[in-house]
């Protein structure tokens, strides 16, 4: 019985690590939705404008699957998750999704003839999702350390305690500021992206512009967040599963797991460095964002870590204490995990052939040239 | 306790069956385009590389171009759908999560990701990979497409026949047992083939509707004679495997969903030798607990309904009122019974969670015993009159027969196109100009074919979420109707105006024509 516990939690712990892996590469691919947030302030001619939309547009669906897989994987691992936040929190994933609908077809259908409504307007969906996909996962994400309005019955069924079904998360300071801090992270590292993939002389200036500019908000809400994230009370769980609310339990788990305090440290680092070395490296540096984009990878992942490994409740009641999730309590049976750990083992083949094809597509850089040809595919 | 039991409101459930079936619809105009079109372009793609020939990397751009508008549309919806299944029916995601997530993130891991990483080489490669690689992303790309099409439907299989689970009491929901029996269960093959043979079909029928439209205007016809070649010979492939795959849904609905089949023939009063209906006008006043005629008119084939289930004429089909009073003779129990054994099964669940809190495990032993002994009629504990466990049964009937007689007409299509383009008469065809309006009409018929499937599959199962196990008012999400009005009315205005622009840009593009000739050897 006690190994059969045992490797349950190890499957959960697994599962969890995977999560995190792929929110955290969510996180750094959302540099496609802050670079929408930056066409006009970026591009100020129609050529400028269509190389940003088109160095973006042929990564999109990477962030696209990413998140439709993490969501997937969130389904098939944490299942009591999936209901009871979805299903709760209505509205607030409600308004993620549409975003992300409207952002599907802005790509292919802005420069087509007929399409209707403009370019204009397929740019300003781009916009919209650009700020609000990003602002609401990190909020999303900050409710694993601050709670939500929920409570759960014999058969595991949701009841929300709040008549605006998750959209009153928008007033949690904290949550918030780090909804605002992947907004402008994302900015830095669409701009970084720009820089690293367009050739174009106005471009590089303003980006490096933008990138200064996005730094100073980006520090004040991520140094707010993770400053009160350490001195908080955390939401602790103990061996017969009762949740307890535990002084410094974030800071406690970074203690107890160095090697998600280094990922957090070299994460930040890394974050800053590319920056850093962006905004006032010599020669016109233009690899800032392989620096920036493993940064957050690591910081993501390591936020990810704290709020669910080390007995901790990472999507915790504030209706009712003990209807707090854990990765024990909300997870899928061993069979099921163990069925789908064997399928995880196609993560890193997906992500080697990710590797290859993105690397065949962004061999040369975008010039202008290349988009004024009449024959090839662009948006 | 009381929490326990249902008081959901009805107008709530109307509204989520809506909103999803909204969703699913809309997403389903993509989607079967898109699983066909790939690989009739990587068929043409394959020429171009064997042949050099660039015409043929011509056509190939012109459909790929248009499988790009079309995709888009189809991610955006698909997105919903998966979200949905939480947003809405998180009753249904807890209850079952545990078979039906895995489903679900296997799609997303290999199928969705091996997609949009070749799509992004198809797209964009074409002068930066060479021709082979380029090739293989292709024909990768369409692979990953229908495998992200398997995984879905393996799950939604399940729903219409849970196999490979075990109900776990401690957790209250489902567990998987079997991953294989999941996966290759029946009804699951049955339902991935014959729903990508579908895809298929229309992809076909939209190819040759389009080429049907260059060749009534006279313009582009080496295109469109080139295209109707390849899209009539794989269509006629792929509606032959749509019919014997459709024999095969069939057989698998008789045996786990009989309701869904008396329903599909408006089959009220069973028997042996049944009726197969070719076509019928229903009687809108009959009811199951009226001695109304079941049809005004109808053309049917007695004896071979039966035959068709498992090649005996003598084959006993139940009718819809056998099904809801019961068969003594078959063996068929009447639901009030059923209902009866779900009530003591969820009661004996509610005893169970309770003597185990109270740690009294002898009592909840025998508590567990009574529970599975009854669980095959769980669902049924949600069940308030016998007769709610009939679907309407017009809407599946009639979109049942439409698809039926629009996928037998298709089969004639294919082979006149074919023959003609083969031969190379289609030009000097007597008939041409009709036959080319034909081929234009086609488009239409096909996607009303296509939906009406879908119809008769979802609607067909009603009020089950997961057969026999979960009701729909048991497994949608408990929140107010009027939130779910909103965002059945936000999704209906976007969904529209998606629509609008995607058809406008494709009328656009087909009317503009592929690019020149003179112009390749660009990208």
């Amino acid at each position: 019985m006690i190994t059969a516990e045992i490797t349950h939690l190890f499957f959960q712990q697994y599962w969890w690590l995977l999560v995190s892996l792929l929110g955290a590469l969510l996180a750094f691919l959302l540099f496609v939705q802050g670079g929408q947030t930056l066409i006009y302030t970026i591009g100020k001619t129609e050529t400028e404008r269509k190389m940003i939309v088109n160095t973006l547009g042929r990564k999109w669906e990477f962030t696209f699957t990413t998140l439709v897989t993490f969501g997937g994987a969130l389904f098939a691992a944490f299942p009591l998750f999936y209901a009871t936040s979805f299903g709760g929190a209505y509205w607030l994933w409600i308004v993620l999704l549409l975003a992300f609908t409207l952002q599907a077809v802005s790509y292919e259908f802005r420069s087509k003839a007929a399409n209707v409504f403009g370019k204009k307007f397929y740019e300003i969906l781009l916009f919209i999702n650009g700020l609000v996909g990003t602002v609401i996962i990190g909020t999303v994400v900050g409710t694993f350390f601050n709670g939500a309005d929920f409570s759960l019955n014999m058969l595991n069924n949701v009841t929300w305690h709040n008549e605006t079904r998750g959209l009153e998360t928008l007033l949690n300071w904290h949550s918030v500021s780090l909804g605002l801090s992947v907004f402008f992270l994302a900015r830095i590292l669409g701009a970084l992206y720009f820089i690293l993939t367009i050739q174009n002389e106005n471009i590089f200036r303003r980006s490096k512009k933008q990138i200064l500019i996005n730094l100073i908000p980006f520090l004040i809400c991520f140094l707010s967040f993770l400053t009160y994230l350490m001195i908080k009370e955390g939401f602790a769980v103990d061996a017969n599963g009762t949740i307890f609310m535990e002084k410094y339990k974030y800071l406690h788990n970074l203690l107890d797991m160095p090697i998600v305090l280094a990922s957090l440290l070299i994460g930040i680092i890394g974050v800053l460095w590319g920056v850093l070395k962006t905004l006032f490296g010599k020669n016109n540096y233009e690899k800032g964002f392989w620096f920036v984009a493993p940064g957050t990878v690591l910081t993501v992942f390591s936020l990810f870590a704290i709020a669910g490994l080390n007995n901790t409740s990472f999507y915790p009641s504030i209706a009712d204490l003990q209807s707090s999730l854990t990765i024990q309590n909300s997870s899928s049976s061993l069979f099921t995990l163990k069925i789908m750990s064997y399928v995880s083992l196609f993560i890193p083949v997906m992500l080697a052939l990710a590797i290859i094809s993105w690397r065949a597509i962004n061999k040369h850089k975008i010039t202008e040239d290349e988009m004024n040809e009449k024959n090839g595919k662009s948006y | 306790m009381t929490q326990l039991l249902l008081n959901i409101d009805p107008v709530l459930i109307d509204w989520s069956r809506a909103q999803f079936a909204l969703t699913a619809m809309f997403h389903w105009i993509f989607v079967p385009i898109t699983l066909g079109i790939l690989f009739i372009i990587a068929i043409m793609e394959t020429v171009y590389v064997k042949t050099g020939n660039p015409e043929w990397k011509r056509i190939t751009k012109f459909w790929m171009k248009l499988f790009a508008i079309n995709f888009a549309i189809g991610v955006a919806t698909g997105i919903i759908l998966e979200f949905e299944f939480g947003t809405n029916w998180s009753n249904y995601s807890w209850f079952v999560g545990d078979i039906f997530g895995a489903p679900l993130a296997i799609e997303g891991i290999m199928a969705f990701f091996m997609e949009t990483i070749f799509i992004a080489v198809m797209f964009f490669g074409w002068n930066k990979v060479s021709k082979k690689f380029h090739l293989t992303a292709t024909w990768l790309t369409a692979l990953g497409a229908n495998l992200s099409a398997l995984w879905i439907l393996v799950a939604n299989a399940w729903m219409q026949y849970p196999a490979g689970m075990q109900f776990n009491p401690d957790t209250a929901r489902n567990e998987m047992v079997d991953f294989w029996e999941v996966l290759f269960s029946p009804v699951a093959v049955n339902k991935f083939l014959h729903t990508v043979t579908s895809g298929y079909t229309l992809a076909a029928l939209f190819v040759i509707g389009v080429s049907s439209y260059f060749l009534l205007r006279k313009r582009e016809t080496l295109l469109a004679k080139r295209s109707i070649v390849i899209a009539s010979v794989f269509g006629f492939i792929s509606v032959m495997a749509l019919i014997f795959t459709g024999h095969g849904s069939a057989v698998q609905v008789a045996e786990h969903q009989p309701m869904k089949l008396a329903a599909m023939e408006g089959l009220y009063e069973g028997g042996q030798e049944a009726e197969l209906i070719g076509f019928a006008i229903l009687n809108p006043n009959k009811e199951v607990d009226n001695d109304e005629k079941p049809y005004l008119f109808k053309v049917g084939f007695k004896g071979v309904l039966s035959f068709l289930i498992d090649f005996d004429t003598k084959t006993y089909v139940p009718g819809i009122a056998d099904l809801v009073y019961g068969d003594e003779q078959n063996q068929i129990l009447p639901t009030e019974e059923r209902m009866r054994k779900g009530k003591i099964a969820m009661n004996a669940l509610i005893a169970y969670k309770e003597f185990k809190e109270q740690g009294n495990e002898e009592e909840a032993k025998l508590q567990y015993d009574i529970l599975m002994d009854n669980y095959k009629h769980f669902g049924y504990s949600y069940v308030k009159d016998p007769r709610d466990i009939v679907p309407h049964v017009p809407t599946v009937f009639y979109s049942f027969h439409i698809m039926v007689i629009f996928g037998t007409m298709f089969v004639l299509v294919f082979l006149i196109f074919a023959w003609l383009t083969i031969t190379n008469k289609i030009e000097n065809f007597k008939f041409a100009k009709l036959l080319y309006i034909i081929g234009l009409a086609c488009i239409p018929m096909a996607f009303i074919a296509s939906e009406a499937g879908w119809v008769v599959a979802e609607v067909g199962r009603q009020p089950w979420v997961v057969q026999d196990l979960m009701t729909v008012d048991a497994g949608v999400t408990n929140i107010s109707s009027g939130a779910v009005q909103t965002t059945f009315w936000i999704f209906a205005f976007i969904f529209t105006g998606l629509l609008i622009a995607e058809v406008s840009i494709m009328l656009k593009f087909i009317k503009d024509g592929p690019a020149k000739p003179e112009n390749e050897g660009g990208k």
